[in-house]
């Protein structure tokens, strides 16, 4: 199969059980997509397909064949810079142990996507498939709505 | 968890992937979004060894206007039945629930034919369109057959589809300003609901139950009794009459009833508000 990852055009034989968060971890070393519960429930592997955000633990690589995946790693614009989700992340302390991260960055954008100005209630229902094992919900929730003013600010 | 190996096998259009069923018979399942196979694939719940992949029929991926009826293909996403005009001005149940299902990256994935197919009776979309009373359309090796929904779930985990035939849409009835409502009980967000009824109010009333049996199920004792003329409260007191709820590590049976009459008179309520 072939697929694209952050811009990057790999082409591999796969397993067809392999599962594309398997794929992305453990075949092009981008550990930056985390495996949490291994069962679609805490959104920590959580990436894009085609700019839509999907647990990447309840998908397999040979669906992705053929088309455009982006992980944390491929979010930020440079080495030098960070998305601004990412600075948002930061600047709020949107992360205690930051395992759940990488997906909650992930959805956050995507949800700024389909919703580019939601309400608090908005940004927590559209984070319904992210568990944050150490609760740090809030924070999290002032990171994306902060990202969205800023987003507005900047368009 | 990875799932135990099978081969993979891409379709190329609904005819292709039908006459692949017929090539493998019962060793071969379908997998559109994946959301609800995978995970039971990964629990050796589903041991498939062939996988006929539909995930790419997008010509299987629509809302139209059927003139009575919108007709909605068996590949559309969750989120697009979310997020469809259509839907939400002839059909907003439908809309609603399907926001319900799971969460946004499933929703991403998941397929209403799916969801349909895969006859889960704890599953939200099954329920709605029970209520709504819709037709489904499946196509088999010698063409296309109607199936009304009432006839359509036959047992645990089972449908009236044959071995050979692909489910290609869903019909739903044009339901603008009918009554409607979802009650959804579960603990955590995203969970499946411990019991939900969906409740549909257009002249006759429709009522249907998630996860208070070994199919998704119509409430008839209830909609008998509305039909009938009896009250809300009173036609709400039997909706766990001729279920068989489930006991698991969320409910006994005995609460499950108990939900099933709370959620059923909410949902009458409202629907009728």
């Amino acid at each position: 199969m072939t697929i694209t990852v952050n811009g990057a055009e790999h082409t591999h034989d796969v397993e067809p059980r392999t599962l594309l968060v398997q794929y992305v971890r453990e075949t092009l070393r981008l550990t930056g997509t985390n495996i949490g519960c291994d069962t679609s429930s805490c959104g920590a592997c959580t990436l894009h397909v085609d700019g839509e955000a999907v647990k990447s633990c309840t998908m397999l690589a040979v669906q992705a064949d053929g088309r455009a995946v982006t992980t944390i790693e491929g979010l930020a614009p440079s080495a030098d810079e960070l998305h601004p989700m990412q600075e948002a992340f930061r600047q709020e302390h949107g992360l205690q142990c930051g395992y759940c991260t990488p997906g909650m960055v992930m959805a956050s954008v995507s949800l700024l996507d389909e919703n580019p100005n939601p309400t608090e209630h908005e940004v927590r229902e559209g984070l319904e498939g992210n568990l944050c094992r150490c609760t740090g919900y809030h924070n999290i929730v002032k990171a994306v709505l902060s990202a969205a003013e800023n987003q507005g600010a900047s368009a | 968890m990875i799932p135990a190996a099978f081969d993979f096998v891409r379709a190329e259009n609904a005819e292709h992937a039908i006459a692949l069923l017929g090539e493998h018979g019962d060793e071969a399942k379908l997998m559109a979004g994946g959301h609800s196979l995978l995970p039971m694939m990964k629990l050796r719940l589903a041991v498939p060894s062939v996988i006929v992949d539909i995930d790419r029929l997008d010509d299987l991926s629509y809302v139209r206007d059927g003139g009575d009826h919108i007709a909605i293909g068996a590949m559309t996403r969750h989120r697009e039945i979310e997020t469809n005009a259509m839907l939400a001005e002839q059909c907003p149940i439908l809309s609603h629930v399907a926001g319900k299902v799971g969460d946004p990256q499933v929703r991403h994935r998941g397929t209403i034919g799916g969801s349909i197919a895969h006859s889960d009776p704890a599953s939200d979309l099954p329920a709605a369109v029970l209520a709504l009373g819709a037709t489904l359309v499946a196509q088999g090796p010698d063409g296309t057959r109607e199936i009304p929904i009432t006839e359509f779930f036959t047992g645990y985990f089972e449908s009236a589809l044959t071995e050979t035939e692909l489910l290609t849409e869903v019909r739903v009835p044009k339901v603008p300003g009918a009554g409607w409502n979802y009650q959804k009980f579960n603990r955590r967000a995203q969970d499946w609901a411990i019991v939900g009824v969906a409740a549909v109010r257009n002249g006759t009333t429709g009522v249907a139950l998630v996860n208070m049996g070994s199919t998704p199920l119509r409430a008839t004792a209830v909609e008998e009794a509305i039909a009938g003329g009896a009250s809300v409260d009173d036609a709400a007191a039997l909706a766990a009459d001729g279920t068989e709820a489930p006991t698991d590590l969320n409910a006994t049976p005995e609460y499950r009833q108990h939900l099933a009459r709370v959620l059923t008179k909410r949902a009458l309520e409202a629907a009728s508000g």
